[in-house]
């Protein structure tokens, strides 16, 4: 068989294969069970929550959590706002990269706390090495977060009637602590091992073969890209994110970290089936999520490695794909497999340029973005589907005429307007922001880098990937001015907390709700049929929102000559 | 509200202690246990250090081409061309470096040379080619080099990089070993 094709079915089968384990792991963290690392982690969070005077075991309502959540949130954007446009003269800078200006600041900080790391800015010259170690930080916090809400869920959908549902701090601290942390230090040991540095020297001066002066940009890099994926993130230390040579050094190294930025999800998954005790449903909503990326990722690879229909007319030979904005190193196959990975999950980093796929990869990663809902990213992909989830059983309610009800618990028209909101939400922020950046082309259209229908294509996959808290970008647009910098940051907001407090406060409500034991007259929602129809629900709201979009840009491109 | 705001403050200082700190520390040191130091693998050749993963930028004809590059295989930065496949302007840059490609390689024809040859990777600092791109320029380089092209062939078997356990990913050909390599070859002949 195919070396490339190999390499991608063993990528998802060892994500598989650890985030079981992980994921019961996880569910006995959340339970508050044992585990054992309690040795080394209960008097750690012991200490830090002391010194944060927090006790971690008082119980919370779900706007008690929601509340706690938001203020941690505003802290550490305007820490980071600080820190990003006073690191000019901070420590920790012996390249001498200067302050931020305030718009881009504004974006970065935003971006990092959401955990979508759109970056308009290249690590190489736009952050000092403190910088970095905060935006490290930051991507650590901001998975902790989404991790924790989603956990707010779990208990929330428990067997029974709840007002409190565990604490805040609790969850997310043990997020980070017992899971991102050990899991980062491994990750962090494999790069190392295979090239990726780990240094606080600065540039380096080297002399090429050929008697070329060059700079080579070095850094703590290892920490960071090791976050960057396990936390669902994406924020690259370097402009070319993970397609640099020091980010991803080798084919191995590539398989390691698509495994880590995958396996959060797929964990939390399983961790939700063992938590609640319905594994059963958790395989149908794996299933499902299974299906739809497969259904993006086939068509992709299939696109890549054949390779540029422009590329055959001009008559050289296209043995390795469309190679143009790839690594030898990687191959299309695997460059294709991780365009669509990182677009499901929200990661958001790349390992070869977007903006230079063919259309139908195009098509692929916008539509990845715009369901936004296969496994999706640490913690928060759960929620998305979760809204889906409601979407459906209300239809499927009225369809056999049926009360809709989920996990024994009635849903009625206060839940069902949330979830309508945040379904349309979505949509609503892709397309304005696009009609809006369409219709003021003098901020807009000098920042293209490309004409016609692919120049369309690049605001468009800006605003789906802000929308999707992503990351990801066609990164020929000239991101950095203060167009993009605000509208962008104002939709990473909007698209960041209410699609977490939406699916918290449905869940937050049918725990208070009276508890009706399952009978023959409920509808199952473990089932393949109910898993179509949630996947049908996903499917109509993406395509219809979204086709004529789509339209305009990549189809259009795929289908001129 | 009051009391989420001090918790969230120390709680966000001692995280970033434990996160940024410890976790940075704790990698940072064991770094020096790794075979590079954690200073990026490097390769030595007569007294001078070269960054093996980092790509160079080789447009002389004595040696094995490295891909096209737009930053210029300047490692301060990285980027790929992040043009569209169907943007004209790319495509009339693609057929120059093709032209370019057919001028300095008589007796090759177009439709041998492997399209990463006259693509820009994403990093701009892509350290490999194909083994189809190294092999379509050995006439060139035999001839400069007065070597058989038989030699550069074998020369090209060994430093082919076999998938990742043989049998994940690519094969590859890492552009500056080669060339070091055959400076080594050269070299022994005279």
């Amino acid at each position: 068989m195919n070396t490339e094709i190999l390499g991608i079915i063993v990528m998802f089968a060892a994500t598989l294969l650890l985030a079981l384990p992980l994921g019961s792991y996880m569910a006995k963290v959340y339970g508050n069970e044992r585990t054992f690392l309690d040795f080394l982690f209960n008097p750690i969070e012991r200490l830090l929550f002391k010194v944060s005077g927090i006790d971690a075991r008082q119980e919370q309502t779900w706007q008690q959590q929601m509340a706690a959540l938001l203020t941690i949130n505003l802290v550490w954007f305007v820490l980071g706002m600080a820190v990003l446009m006073n690191q000019g003269w901070l420590p920790l800078n012996p390249d001498a990269n200067p302050s931020m200006s305030g718009h881009l600041a504004f974006n970065t900080a935003i971006s990092f706390i959401v955990n979508c790391n759109l970056q308009h800015y290249s690590g190489e010259s736009g952050l000092s090495y403190l910088g970095q170690l905060f935006l490290m930080f930051l991507q650590f916090v901001s998975a902790a977060t989404g991790m924790a809400a989603a956990v707010t869920v779990f208990y929330a959908l428990r067997t029974g009637t709840y007002q409190t549902l565990g604490n805040f701090y609790n969850f997310f601290l043990k997020s980070a602590t017992r899971i991102l942390f050990p899991i980062c230090l491994i990750v962090a040991a494999i790069l190392m091992f295979n090239g990726t540095p780990m240094t606080f020297e600065g540039k380096d001066t080297v002399v090429s073969l050929q008697g070329d002066t060059v700079q080579v940009s070095r850094g703590p890099v290892a920490a960071f890209v090791a976050i960057k994926h396990l936390g669902t993130n994406g924020g690259g230390f370097f402009g070319a994110n993970s397609a640099h040579p020091f980010e991803n050094p080798s084919y191995w190294t590539n398989m390691v970290e698509m495994i880590s930025q995958m396996l959060i999800p797929f964990a939390m998954i399983f961790a939700f089936g063992i938590f609640l005790k319905r594994r059963k449903l958790a395989w149908t909503i794996f299933s499902v999520m299974t299906i739809g990326f497969l259904l993006l990722t086939i068509p992709t690879i299939v696109a890549e490695m054949k390779g540029s229909p422009a590329m055959d007319q001009l008559g050289v030979s296209q043995p390795g794909g469309n190679m143009e904005g790839k690594e030898l190193r990687f191959g299309a196959a695997s460059t294709a497999y991780w365009s669509i990975a990182t677009t499901v999950i929200s990661t958001g980093s790349v390992n070869g340029m977007h903006d230079s796929f063919t259309p139908v990869a195009g098509i692929n990663q916008l539509l990845a973005m715009m369901t936004n809902c296969f496994y999706g990213g640490c913690g928060v992909g759960i929620l998305n589907y979760f809204i889906f989830i409601i979407l459906a059983v209300f239809v499927s309610g009225l369809m056999v005429g049926r009360t809709p009800e989920f996990l024994g618990k009635k849903i009625e028209a206060k839940e069902m307007k949330i979830a309508m909101i945040i379904a349309l939400l979505h949509p609503f922020l892709i397309l304005a922001g696009t009609a809006l950046a369409v219709s003021f082309p003098g901020y807009t259209a000098g920042t293209l880098n490309n004409p016609t229908f692919h120049g369309f294509s690049e605001m468009l996959y800006e605003y789906t990937s802000s929308a999707a808290n992503n990351g990801s970008g066609y990164e020929g647009l000239g991101d950095n001015t203060p167009w993009w910098n605000i509208s962008t940051g104002f939709i990473l907001i909007l698209s960041r907390y209410l699609p977490i407090i939406g699916p918290v406060a449905i869940a937050g409500i049918l725990a208070g709700k009276k508890y009706i034991p399952e009978s023959a007259g409920t509808l199952k929602t473990d089932t393949g049929t109910f898993g179509i129809m949630v996947f049908a629900v996903i499917a109509i709201v993406a395509a219809l929102a979204f086709f004529p979009a789509l339209a305009l840009g990549p189809i259009a491109e795929l289908f001129t000559k | 509200m009051k009391s989420n705001i001090f918790s969230a403050l120390r709680l966000t200082l001692v995280t970033i202690v434990f996160f940024a700190g410890i976790y940075t520390a704790l990698v940072y040191g064991f770094s020096f246990i790794t075979p590079n130091g954690g200073k990026g693998e490097t390769t030595v050749q007569d007294g001078k250090t070269y960054y093996t993963n980092i790509g160079q930028s080789f447009t002389q004809d004595i040696y094995f081409y490295s891909r096209p590059s737009a930053v210029g295989y300047n490692a301060a930065g990285s980027g790929g061309s992040n043009k569209g496949p169907n943007n004209p302007e790319y495509l009339a840059t693609v057929q120059a470096r093709i032209d370019s490609f057919l001028v300095h390689n008589p007796g090759v024809q177009k439709s041998e040379i492997p399209s990463d040859l006259v693509t820009t990777s994403g990093s701009g600092l892509d350290p490999n080619i194909s083994v189809a791109a190294a092999k379509v320029q050995v006439k060139r380089i035999a001839k400069l080099r007065k070597l058989n092209e038989s030699t550069l062939v074998q020369l090209i078997d060994e430093q082919t990089e076999k998938p990742f356990w043989g049998m994940f990913g690519p094969e590859k050909i890492n552009v500056l070993k080669i060339n070091l390599a055959l400076d080594q070859v050269s070299k022994s002949i005279q």
